[in-house]
Formats: C-alpha cells, structure tokens, sequence
C-alpha cells in the first residue's frame, strides 16, 4: 500500500491533495486493513516503546496522586493569591485539546465534510481519554477529592445544595455531560465495527469478547435506520454541546473580577483556542500512527492538508484574541487592565508571554504555505508547537492574572513544584497508555464509513 | 410451511443489486422482510417498505424532560430547600440556571436517543436466527443479504426461493430458527 500513497498525489484547483481514499481500495481490503491492526498478534515495535512511554508516566501519576492524597494539596506550588496554579491550566488544556475530536466527529458529520471519515474514530477516543485527564485535575484540586459527590445535587443529610448560581457548578454539569455524550456517540458509532471485528477473529474467547461489546449487531436494515438517526442526532446535540463547554469553562474566568479574567471575549476565544490545540494534537497523534501502520492510503494528504487549514484558521482567531485583549486593556481605559497588560508582556512572567507569541502565532503562520502542510514531518513540528503554546497560553491566562491583581500587598508569585510537574507528565502518560491500548484492541478508522467512501468513489468512476 | 426456519436468504454482491431486489420484492407485495448490509446502504429501508424510526421523538421527549427536570433541580435546591441570600439579589437566578438546563437537556436527549436506539433495536440480543445464514459473517464485511421472513403472509419455501432466484442472487439459503 505504500507504494501506491508515494505516488504524488492529484492536485485540485485551489492546490490540495483531491482523493480521500488511495485507488483500488475495495470493502474488504478497507476491512482488512484497518482490522489486521487490533488483529495482528504481536504489535509493531514502535507500539511496545510508546505504550512503554505512556505506562511510565502512568506510574508516575500514581505516585504523585499518592502523595497528593496522604500529603495534601500543599505539595503543589499553589498558595494565595495564586490558589489555581497547573491544576486548573492542565485542566483547561485537556478540556480543549478533547474538543477537535467533538469538531471533526459531530460538526463535520453535519456538515456533510466526507474528510473527517478516517479519522473521527481516533479523535473521538482521544476526546475520551483528553477528557478523563481534565476531570482528574478539578477532582484534585478540591482537597478532599474523596468526598467529591458534595458537588453534586443530592438530597444528603445535612441539608445542603450545590450553589446553582456559581460557574464552578456549571462546570461539573458541562464536563460530566460532555464526557457522557462523547462516550456514546463514540459506543454507537462503533457499534457496527465491533460486530465486524467479531466476525473477522478467529479465536474463540476474543470472538466472545468483541460479540458481548457488538450486543448482536447483525447490519440489519432497520438496525442501520435506528442508529444512522440516533447517530445524526446525537451529532446535532454535541455540536451545541462542544461549543458550550468550552464557553462554561471560560465562565469560571470572565464572571471572576480578576483583571486579565474579566472579559466578555473569552468564550469565543476560548473556543477556538481549544479546536486549535485539539487539531495540533490529533496531528500529533495521527502522523506517526499513519506512518507506523502504513496508513497512508486510508489517511491521505488531503486529511493532512484539511486539519492544517482548520488550525490555520482557528489560529487567526486565537491571534485576534490576543491582539483584542492588549487593544482592550488599552482602550478600555482601566488602570488595573492597563497594568495587567504591562505585567503580562513585561512582567516577571515576561518571557513567558513572548515565548506564547512565538509557538502560537508566529511559527504557525508557515501553515499559509501547502507545501508545509502536505509535509507530514513540519506539520508534526507545527503541531508540536501548538500544543506547547496553548499549555503555555493557559498558564498565562491562569497564572500571570492571579499573581497582581489589584493591590500591590496582595500580590504574590507562583513556582510549580516537581509534583506539578510530575501530575502534569503523568496524565501524559495516562493519555498515551488509553490511546496505545484503543489502537491495539480497537479498529481506529470506522470501517463501515471507509466502505460507503468505497462505495461512493466506486459509483462516481463507474 | 416449516415452522423450524426463519426465512429465506438471498446473498448479493453490490448494494445496487439488494436494492433493486428489495425494490422488487417490496413491489411484490412481501412485507417481513430485512436486508444485511455491511454500511448503511441510502434508500435501502424506503425500498424494503419501512416506516421511518422514532428516535427522534424520544430524543426529543428526553430532551424536554431533561431540561424541564434540570431548572426544576435548580430552583427546587436554590429557591426552596436552601434558599442563600446574596446581597438580596432574586433566588430565582435564571440567567444563572441557564447552563445547567442547557447541559442536562442535551445529556438527557443524548442518552434517551443512544438507549432508545438500543431498545428499538432490541439489543443487546445474545441470540438471532440470521447467524446461522452460511457466510453470513460476510454482512459486516463485503456481502449484502436479503431476507425473506416466514412469517410473511405471502412466504412460500418454494415460490419465494424461485422469486429470490431471478433476482441476481449469488446465492439463495434457507436460514434455520
């Protein structure tokens, strides 16, 4: 199969890579490829060093969430006036990062955007385990995490309720909410590839395996009906759904009076920020993975080239954030926004805002050249690049606004300590050992929509 | 009739070909039948004469009810069982209560469509007779079938075989209960 994606591609009008599906792709070459995957009996090599990787940084978060819970919270770096510190930044980043995953599966189904076949599976699990990681940190953070149900609304027996008025509250709704959908729409569209898978094994307790997870799917024509409506639905109702998320997140800033919080633009702001790094990330994902397991012909350029322009796009509009933010603090004429501009740019935090400028604005202006995004290895580095800016982004957001806000005695300055450092890596582990584990065990590319790809591109050459 | 079989399946090599077939036996006046298809083919259950599915009205229904049920939480716990006067602004915060409505109506319409498609589907289903069809592994693989169920007032073994025989099948199985 390589050999045929090395071929140079045909170019459309506006210079993108025109096909979707390498030619000669039939429904059981499709089937064949994408199940010899989770099928084959010993992984590639570079699966055992990555998962290595991933288990690793595993452990270590069960270290650091050990001595977390006997110690307290007082390990990490947080104190007042900077009580939020990397828990709340890592939580924002994952939240965001899970976001292009809901974009490409729900939007681009609606849409009707034929590219986001080969790669909605993969960015749906990744919005999964994304989000499991965020919902780590608030629970964390709260200092007893082991009597977390307090923040639900439960009739309990001291007579108390959650504060409906108050965004943190918001917050659980959107996460648990957003993982829920996110987890069944990802369960229903891979419904029908589970009974594929269990039809394609041969061994007699994997067959019993994937047939308990297919529920006896057996591709019925009223089957297909039902959970082609659901599915669609479901699209529709995480496509509002993604974008408040994101919104209710920011609400836990903008509805604060902190200067550098306080500002109606973040919702939007925050939205595109997190369909930004999302992409990033599924490119960095999706890059090695294609090349690792000669993807290349379900995964062509023209997916490449597409997430490329999504992230160009998003990333004018993060810019524009940026700029309205320091035009704001400007032109609004408050004191404490002025200096909070000054402080971000100039302060000890300083080089942490320029060092954001160059990974999220600058050095991804190279993506208006095609050729750098049809070059899988630059994209890689773009990406790369993006994903740093945005924690990056994150930290400047949380972090410089809390250490000055407004009276000088209250002010403070905020070092992380190892054990953020090690929480942080760690659910970079947790991250990376779901993902290896879905991709050794679960077909990553929807079969049954590669197929109806196959079908459509059979009929339009016939 | 024999009451041990479950119908009778006809197994085709393109969808266009179980479409016109289903065309033609939906024309032919059978009314329990079902295609086996490994993607969902467009307008294959318009041809075998299905009504469209009801998901979307459970979804709407739960999506209602999870809306309705989310401020009603919000207002029972804040106005009536725990009311907190905050520099006496109103308890009956609604633009406040809007999120949470908002995220429960979705997640209550999301979960009623994932369950109800479920239900109607009738899974998890540990056992159906279309399993026992030779090949039949292929419908999630590359093969489109048709079935032609016995309880069809117009089945018969040997009539709608011979009718399933001119219809380009590959092949035409008796698929036992």
């Amino acid at each position: 199969m390589s050999d045929r994606s090395e071929k140079a591609s045909e170019l459309t009008p506006l210079g993108y890579p025109e096909e979707l599906l390498a030619p000669g792709q039939t429904y059981a070459s499709v089937t064949e490829t994408i199940t010899s995957i989770p099928l084959a009996k010993h992984p590639p090599g570079s699966w055992y060093m990555g998962f290595a990787v991933g288990f690793c940084l595993l452990m270590l978060l069960f270290v650091a969430v050990t001595w977390l819970l006997a110690k307290g919270v007082g390990i990490w770096g947080i104190n007042i006036p900077v009580a939020w510190g990397f828990a709340i930044v890592n939580f924002v980043w994952w939240i965001g990062i899970g976001h292009a995953g809901t974009f490409i599966s729900a939007i681009l189904l609606l849409l009707f955007q034929q590219w986001r076949t080969a790669i909605n599976r993969l960015t749906e699990a990744m919005t999964l385990f994304a989000v499991a990681c965020a919902g780590l940190f608030p629970l964390l953070h709260l200092g007893r995490p082991w009597v977390f149900w307090w923040i639900l609304p439960y009739p309990d027996t001291m007579g108390l309720w959650p504060q409906f008025r108050s965004p943190l509250v918001w917050d659980v709704f959107a996460v648990g909410t957003y993982f829920t959908v996110s987890l069944v729409f990802w369960f229903l569209g891979l419904l029908p590839d589970l009974a594929t898978m269990r039809d394609k094994v041969e061994t007699l307790w994997k067959k019993r395996l994937y047939g308990f997870f297919a529920m006896g799917w057996r591709g019925s024509a009223l089957h297909w009906q039902r959970q082609q409506k659901a599915y669609l639905l479901l699209a529709g109702l995480a496509t509002p759904l993604v974008l408040s998320v994101h919104s209710v997140v920011s609400f836990d800033f903008s509805v604060a009076i902190v200067p550098g919080w306080h500002s109606t633009i973040f919702p939007p702001y925050f939205v595109a920020g997190a369909i930004y790094s999302g992409f990033a990330m599924v490119l960095n994902i999706m890059i090695p993975v294609r090349k690792i397991y000669h993807l290349e012909g379900l995964i062509t350029e023209r997916y490449l080239n597409n997430m490329a322009n999504v992230m160009l796009v998003t990333g004018e509009m993060v810019a524009y954030g940026y700029f309205i933010e320091a035009f704001m603090a400007w032109f609004g004429g408050d004191k404490f926004d002025e200096y909070m501009m000054l402080n971000r740019a100039f302060g000890p935090y300083g080089w942490i805002f320029w060092s954001l400028m160059v990974l999220n604005v600058v050095i991804p202006q190279v993506l208006w050249s095609s050729r750098v995004r049809r070059n899988p290895v630059l994209l890689f580095l773009v990406a790369f690049s993006i994903n740093i800016g945005m924690w990056v982004e994150r930290f400047v957001i949380v972090v410089t606004s809390l250490t000055r806000d407004f009276t000088p005695s209250a002010w403070g300055f905020f070092v992380p300590t190892v054990w953020d450092w090690a929480t942080l890596l760690g659910t970079v582990g947790l991250f990376l050992t779901l993902l290896f584990l879905f991709i050794r065990f679960l077909p990553m590319i929807s079969i049954s929509e590669t197929r109806e790809l196959v079908s459509e591109t059979k009929r339009i050459s016939l | 009739m024999n009451a041990n079989i479950h119908g009778l399946m006809a197994e085709f090599e393109t969808h266009g070909q179980l479409l016109d077939a289903a065309r033609k036996a939906h024309e032919h006046g059978y009314c329990h039948m079902d295609g086996y298809t490994p993607f969902p083919v467009e307008g294959l259950p318009e041809a075998l004469g299905l009504k469209p599915t009801r998901v979307p009205l459970l979804v709407l229904a739960g999506g209602i009810c999870g809306g309705a049920g989310g401020y009603f939480m919000e207002w029972c716990a804040n106005v009536v069982s725990y009311p907190l006067n905050i520099g006496a602004r109103p308890l009956n915060a609604w633009p406040m209560f809007i999120p949470i409505t908002f995220e429960l109506t979705i997640l209550c319409a999301a979960l009623s469509g994932f369950l109800g498609s479920l239900f109607l589907n009738r899974l998890p289903q540990p056992y159906h007779p279309v399993f026992n069809t030779p090949h039949f592994e292929r419908a999630s693989i590359d093969r489109f079938f048709l079935c032609i169920e016995a309880e069809d007032p117009k089945f018969d073994p040997l009539a709608t075989r011979a009718f399933l025989n001119g219809l380009n099948a590959i092949s035409v199985s008796e698929v036992e209960k």
